[in-house]
């Protein structure tokens, strides 16, 4: 034992412990039990009972062990109670010693569990569930999160997230989603699948890194907890690698890109010193090299690590960021990719090239009421010297922003080209 | 788990093309499974009949003719393991590539 504490330490001990073991207990207990709601009572009992005990007894060494057994054994006895016609009893009647035995065996976790974990994300992140579905399970039932904390950051009420849950259990069960890694042939699809669910968490966090709801932040965290994991447990997929590095690398510059006074700073004049340099070694290292066809994360991570590698925006390769969106546009073709494209286009081959292809979109109507648009084409108009045109398409852009910081930034923006 | 197919038509699909339809090749495939296999097309919209009694009176309407643009063409009832076994299974019938296909769990009284 490590000692008391104060009630503090161990609330956070246990939140911690929560946010580390959570994937494990759950994963396991599901297999077990086929049962959702029964893994993650179990987990919440034992975090119950950890505040309640550690505060007389201190945090034990390994809390993550002593979580993990006191849910296994509230499994144990809730089964143990559950009446006969329940199918996890009858999963349990069929296979009792092998199923204790592994209830009781804490210590083969590691080999048997690692395969539970990935099945708990893929049956989470299953297609036939909404994305505001899987995002809330993914986040309760691997992340660990409290319902209250997911209602917070996606700003609705506790019991509406709750409803969302239980619906999400119980649709899980009623369609007969099975409790399983894909098969191989679909393994790409499905896992494409989980990768979306996880860029949404790191992206909803990272807008809110921009301050407009800090209750959103610890999403970031989440998201590259929970990519990390999906990593350690897929280390050959190239695009689960992909998408940590790309939220490594644009993490590394969540700091930089707000001003102490709160206003945005664009890429090009953040001051790099600020850059997290361990995310962004980090980032590197896992992308070591590029294979001959790369999938959408892996192109946008290589993109980051070009702005990452660069000294500064001068130096920055752009003609090699033009053939990583050609490629982009290609695997996962959008109007804001084909836009980043015109703006590195514009970069390495002048202002007018890049804002031909601007007009060009303009011209099909693609982004039309997006702030993007007018924002980019009143750059590189400002580029160009055009001022008067600039002010004007600053102006568009600043009545569609979304955001406040926004809308300061194309203020300030305004007031220069209009002096 | 019995599911039930509701073979759909789909207004953005690509249009049928009698060369590719290999339903022969599904409905033998499916027959070889284990398990309950029920299924059919069915007549189109225009021929269906509507029942409804109310206060004890019968009411018999031709119809109903509303103006959708998706409708059921054909059913299938099967068994299956689990969701993703009948979702491979939809996938493999041609009208998921001319039209589409609504799975539907059974709810068995208990």
């Amino acid at each position: 034992m490590t000692g008391h504490g104060t009630p503090d330490r161990i609330a956070e001990a246990a939140a911690r412990t929560a946010a580390e073991e959570s994937a494990r207990v759950v994963s396991t207990l599901i297999r077990m039990t086929g049962d959702f709601a029964l893994a993650e009572d179990c987990l919440q009992d034992a975090l119950t009972k950890a505040l309640r005990d550690w505060p007389k007894t201190g945090v034990p060494n390994n809390p993550g062990a002593w979580i993990t057994t006191v849910a296994k054994n509230r499994a144990i006895d809730l089964l143990r109670r559950a009446s006969a016609e329940s199918r996890a009893v009858q999963r349990l009647a069929r296979e009792p010693a092998e199923t204790q035995r592994e209830l009781d065996n804490g210590d083969e976790r590691d080999a048997v569990v690692a395969d539970d974990r990935l099945t708990l994300i893929f049956t989470c992140c299953h297609p036939a569930l909404t994305m505001d579905a899987r995002v809330a399970l993914t986040l309760r039932t691997v992340a660990g999160l409290t319902t209250a904390e997911i209602a917070h950051a996606f700003l609705v009420a506790e019991p509406t997230m709750e409803k969302r849950l239980v619906r999400t259990r119980a649709r899980i069960r009623n369609t007969g989603i099975p409790y399983r890694v894909p098969s191989p042939d679909r393994m790409r699809e499905r896992r494409d699948g989980v990768l979306a669910v996880l860029y949404l968490l790191f992206t909803a966090g990272y807008g809110a890194a921009t301050g407009q709801s800090v209750l959103r932040r610890p999403l970031l965290d989440d998201a590259i907890r929970l990519t990390r994991l999906l990593v350690e447990l897929m280390p050959d997929d190239p695009e689960a690698r992909g998408l940590l590095a790309l939220m490594l690398l644009q993490h590394a510059r969540s700091t930089a890109r707000v001003d102490s006074a709160g206003e945005l700073v664009t890429l090009e004049q953040q001051d790099r010193g600020q850059w997290d340099a361990a995310a962004t070694s980090e980032g590197l290292a896992l992308l070591s090299r590029r294979p001959p066809r790369a999938g959408r994360y892996e192109l946008q991570a290589h993109i980051a690590a070009c702005h990452a590698t660069a000294t500064d925006a001068e130096h920055t390769d752009f003609a090699r960021i033009v053939l990583l969106y050609d490629e982009l546009c290609v695997v996962a073709p959008s109007p804001v990719v084909e836009l980043n494209r015109a703006v590195a286009v514009a970069m390495s081959q002048g202002a007018a090239v890049g804002l031909a292809l601007v007009d060009g979109l303009a011209a099909r109507g693609a982004l039309s009421g997006h702030h993007l648009l007018p924002a980019t084409r009143a750059d590189l108009l400002r580029r160009l010297g055009r001022l008067r045109e600039a002010a004007r398409e600053y102006e568009s852009a600043r009545q569609l922003a979304p955001t406040e910081a926004e809308r300061r930034y194309l203020d300030r923006r305004l007031a220069e080209v209009a002096e | 788990m019995e599911y039930m197919f509701f073979v759909c038509t789909d207004a953005t699909a690509p249009a049928y093309d009698p060369a590719d339809d290999d339903i022969e090749v599904w409905v033998a495939e499916v027959e070889n499974r284990s398990g309950v296999h029920y299924g059919n097309r069915l007549r189109p919209p225009s021929d269906a009949t509507t029942v409804k009694v109310r206060d004890g009176e019968l009411g018999v309407t031709a119809g109903p003719f509303t103006e959708t643009a998706e409708w059921i063409a054909g059913y299938d009832v099967i068994d299956c393991a689990d969701l993703d076994e009948a979702i491979e299974i939809a996938s493999r019938h041609p009208m998921a590539r001319y039209g589409q296909i609504e799975i539907r769990p059974a709810w068995p009284f208990d």
